[in-house]
């Protein structure tokens, strides 16, 4: 009995991720707007600010994670907000899976759809930015671990607002404090790489963070779709 | 046999009392039926009797067990169906309800059949949210004939259906009930339905 009820768990969470795949695919302005916008971001602020290879170089780490942050940030506002319009949010709760394997199930969709992207296109800006290889590589590693950490995050806080309609700000702001870490060090390392200081510590410290997101926010997601759903 | 039964329960929202007190108990083959106006409460109490909503006094036990002790295999015996259906717009029916079988388990019955039955064959590749109002509640009957679940919860299930939906509702209801299933069902309507009915007045 075990065994089959180990199958079916397991099942349910890969049925939202094929789910949600699937929607995005029939839906791929939810892919895209985010991903132009952190381009928009990205390609304007060279513009405005100096030319030069080396403002270039200072700016191009914090500008690429600013970006990246809050183009997450908005693709984020609509996670859950259909599924409790329509009703599909009552029948995940009502069934009889565990509630926080669809939070996973949520977040990991999430992730393959707008994490993946921007990790994705983030190394031709960044040769727009002149940065050298080693920082490019260093940059998409930093990404891969924030994006992860973010998806996770920011489930909660967009668990937590699916009541209050147009919350975007509300959002923002309850995400930003727990997303602050993660642009800080990621950032920083990659602006440390480009000088041939070690960065080590850095990653290990974004990689350790992501591993708590993953361990500790479907938790939080479930609780707070309950509570906010009712 | 399977009897569910709810004991002193009582349902606040806001600043308002739904409901007081209220005890009930349905046995297997037997309609429980919520009445009253809109506005009085009855989507809550299927809400609280469901497990959406926290129940703010009294519990509901299944076969005498708390239900709070046996979540998960209450929640496998629920089918819930409301006004908010639950399908995707962007999706066809047939998606909807492929995902629909990992939530819960289901019965044997062929999906192509249940189309079928609910004459819904010809629009099950067309997308969820181009459908009609009344199409969208007959797309949400495939959820009952898809589901293994006892007890079924209807909020309202009646609306928007033209006069062949309608009675097949209540002929499925009836044979769910003549298959020893639970009906909870809240309607302003009367409900043609042979069997046993308790009723809870509300408002």
């Amino acid at each position: 009995m075990s065994d089959k009820g180990t199958a079916n768990v397991f099942s349910g969470f890969i049925a939202v991720v094929r789910r949600d795949l699937l929607l995005s695919w029939k839906r791929p302005g939810d892919i895209l707007n985010p991903l132009f916008f952190f381009l928009m971001v990205c390609t304007l602020f060279p513009l405005a600010g100096g030319p030069t290879a080396e403002q270039l170089q200072l700016s191009g780490p914090g500008v690429m994670w600013v970006g990246a942050l809050l183009a997450t940030l908005l693709s984020l506002n609509s996670l859950f907000v259909s599924d409790y319009e329509d009703g599909s949010l009552d029948q995940l709760i009502l069934s009889s899976q565990p509630l926080p394997l669809f939070a996973l199930g949520k977040s990991t969709a999430h992730w393959l759809t707008n994490g993946v992207p921007l990790v994705l296109i983030s190394p031709l800006i960044a040769i727009m930015f002149q940065m050298p290889v080693q920082t490019i590589v260093i940059m998409m590693v930093t990404l891969v671990f924030g994006t992860i950490s973010l998806s996770l995050l920011g489930a909660i806080g967009s668990a937590l607002t699916i009541g209050a309609h147009r919350a975007s700000s509300l959002l923002s702001l309850l995400i930003l404090p727990l997303a602050m870490p993660i642009l800080i060090f990621g950032a920083r390392t990659a602006s440390l790489s480009m000088t041939n200081d070690p960065t080590a510590a850095g990653i290990y410290f974004l990689g350790a963070y992501c591993m708590f997101a993953l361990s500790l926010a479907p938790f939080a997601t479930a609780a707070a779709l309950r509570i906010c759903n009712e | 046999m399977t009897t569910l039964s709810g004991q002193s329960v009582s349902i606040i929202r806001g600043d308002r009392c739904l409901c007081r007190d209220l005890a009930f108990s349905v046995e297997s083959g037997e309609l429980l039926l919520i009445e009253g106006p809109n506005g009085s409460g009855k989507t809550s109490l299927l809400r609280g009797i469901s497990g959406l909503l926290t129940l703010d006094t009294g519990e509901l036990t299944l076969n005498g067990v708390p239900v709070s002790q046996i979540w998960q295999s209450f929640r496998g015996e629920l089918i819930w169906l409301s006004h908010r259906v639950g399908f995707k717009a962007d999706l066809n029916l047939s998606e909807n309800l492929a995902f629909e079988k990992n939530l819960r388990s289901t019965s044997n019955t062929k999906l192509t059949s249940i189309l079928k039955r609910l004459d819904l064959d010809q629009i099950a590749t067309l997308p969820f949210g181009l459908l009609s109002a009344g199409q969208r509640r007959r797309a949400g009957l495939a959820r009952l004939l898809m589901g293994a679940g006892r007890i079924w919860i209807l909020d309202e299930p009646l609306t928007n259906l033209d006069a062949s939906g309608q009675s097949l509702v209540q002929e499925l209801i009836t044979e769910h009930l003549a298959s020893k299933g639970i009906c909870i069902a809240a309607s302003h309507g009367p409900l043609k339905v042979d069997a046993t009915t308790h009723r809870i007045k509300l408002g």
